[in-house]
């Protein structure tokens, strides 16, 4: 199951690891993503950190860390080719990464909350 | 969004599902469900309709009216023939610009199209005429369409086969529907093109007959932005400024011989002490830039000559990504002494990233001339 932030970024716990990507309604509100710049792999992160810089045709945008971990794989493939994140933005992960924490998504938004969120 | 404006085509952004957003006091679209991308790329490919109706249409009567707006613009406007069109600009005192323009002369009177943000500034500005006996006369019941693009011509052809023989900067009136349109062969995209405006109530009528056709799609603000600087034009407010004089801007090629020192009509606009001797000679003038990579940089980032340390040379003054050109660009006023092809810096997010100076436009355009 999907949990949301509030930066819309969409949350999936797989396996010891969390992967991360943003909403199609953020994707949406960017409008078409020329450029993606993506964390090292490896890196270790603070929740709320300005990890991934998304550039669109009107503006620049910061995705932020949403829980405190290691970046543990990166979606270079999406790097290359930024316009997926318009295409299917559920397909298009950003990165992978391993709460120092454990994993837990129990403080994030459902979807009916998130779909509260954005009206 | 009360205060704000709203063209005669605001109907049909709202039924075409457009993003509206406030702009110089006017809501306007930004984009269509297309989005600013495949808006840019088709205006390139086939024809893209843009509503540029917030742009202020003034015009100038009186038997000098050229000699007289030659007071206020350094181009040759006693030399515009009927039935064409140039650009020039509005100087201040000091030399800088406030405001560029299209002058067409249509025979007994000019037309001028000016920005949105500047149409009050510019009318208030051209009232000065009136003590030369110029009569100065907003048009406030045209709506105003650009289309844009290689078959821009065919396309508005078929509803109006003269407007096939117009060249580039041609402007002339056509009879459409029991109404005269005023027709310029010329735009903001670097592509071949017209601007049309006609009479606000058949605005909408004209709008859709184009759209109708396959080739003609809906474009917002955003493709236009992207579009003109792929062209190399220059947006007011932003690569030019009161504050920036017209050799600075890149712009000296709209001041010709006659009004430049020597020429018959040499001077007698504002700042004429301080823009003609720069011409041809300014410390700083306008480039176009390349970045590195994919990352856009855009106005406000701050450009150095080295990867660390040293003071700024310049700051972006448009810049963004070039659909067509499928990569960033950008330009900003530079030291005259830094050649094409250098590479220098943009500070952005705490980095500086390479980018080569180079020469605009970025997209050659395809004007019929």
């Amino acid at each position: 199951m999907l949990k949301y932030t509030e930066d819309h970024e969409w949350l999936r716990a797989e396996g010891d690891e969390i992967v991360v990507g943003i909403t199609r309604h953020a994707s949406e509100q960017l409008g078409d993503v020329v450029f993606i710049e993506l964390p090292e792999e490896g890196r270790e992160v603070e929740a709320g950190e300005e990890i991934v810089v998304i550039e669109s045709v009107k503006a620049a945008s910061d995705i932020t860390a949403p829980i405190s971990g290691t970046i543990t794989a990166v979606n270079s493939a999406l790097a290359d080719a930024p316009g997926g994140v318009n295409d299917d933005a559920l397909a298009a992960w950003f990165f992978r990464i391993k709460p120092a924490d454990g994993v837990s998504l129990d403080g994030f938004m459902d979807e009916a909350a998130y779909n509260e969120l954005i009206g | 969004m009360n205060d704000l404006r709203r063209t005669p085509l605001y109907d049909l952004h709202v039924v075409r599902g457009a993003k509206l957003v406030p702009f110089a006091g006017w809501e306007m679209p930004v984009q269509y469900p297309m989005g600013v991308l495949n808006e840019h790329l088709h205006t390139r490919a086939k024809a893209g309709l843009f509503d540029v109706s917030h742009m202020g249409q003034i015009i100038l009567r009186g038997e000098r009216a050229a000699e007289a707006l030659e007071t206020l613009v350094p181009a040759d406007v006693v030399g515009i023939p009927a039935g064409r069109q140039r650009y020039g600009m509005f100087t201040n005192e000091r030399g800088g610009i406030l405001d560029d323009l299209m002058i067409a002369n249509k025979g007994d009177h000019l037309l001028l199209v000016v920005n949105a943000a500047c149409a009050e500034q510019d009318l208030a500005h051209l009232r000065q005429l009136e003590s030369r006996g110029i009569t100065v006369e907003p048009v406030t019941d045209r709506g105003l369409l650009a289309l844009q693009g290689p078959a821009a011509a065919a396309a508005l052809a078929r509803l109006m086969p003269e407007v096939a023989e117009m060249r580039f900067m041609d402007a002339r009136d056509v009879e459409f529907q029991g109404e005269t349109l005023w027709i310029t062969r010329s735009g903001y995209t670097g592509e071949d093109g017209f601007e049309i405006s006609m009479p606000a109530r058949v605005a909408p009528m004209v709008a859709e007959r184009l759209l109708a056709m396959d080739e003609v799609a809906p474009i917002g603000l955003g493709a236009r932005d992207s579009l003109r600087l792929e062209a190399g034009l220059s947006l007011y407010g932003h690569d030019m400024d009161p504050d920036t004089t017209p050799a600075e801007a890149g712009l000296g090629w709209s001041i010709p011989k006659v009004r430049r020192t020597g020429g018959e009509r040499a001077g007698g606009f504002p700042g004429a002490d301080v823009i003609l001797p720069e011409l041809g000679n300014a410390a700083r003038s306008r480039r176009g830039l390349r970045p590195e990579g994919r990352a856009p940089i855009r106005e406000g980032v701050v450009l150095f000559a080295d990867a660390a340390g040293g003071e700024p040379i310049g700051t972006v003054s448009s810049g963004g990504f070039g659909p067509s050109l499928g990569g960033p660009m950008a330009m900003a006023i530079l030291p005259a002494d830094i050649p094409d092809g250098a590479t220098i810096h943009a500070e952005q997010r705490g980095r500086r990233q390479p980018v080569t100076v180079v020469p605009t436009p970025f997209v050659k355009p395809t004007y019929k001339r």
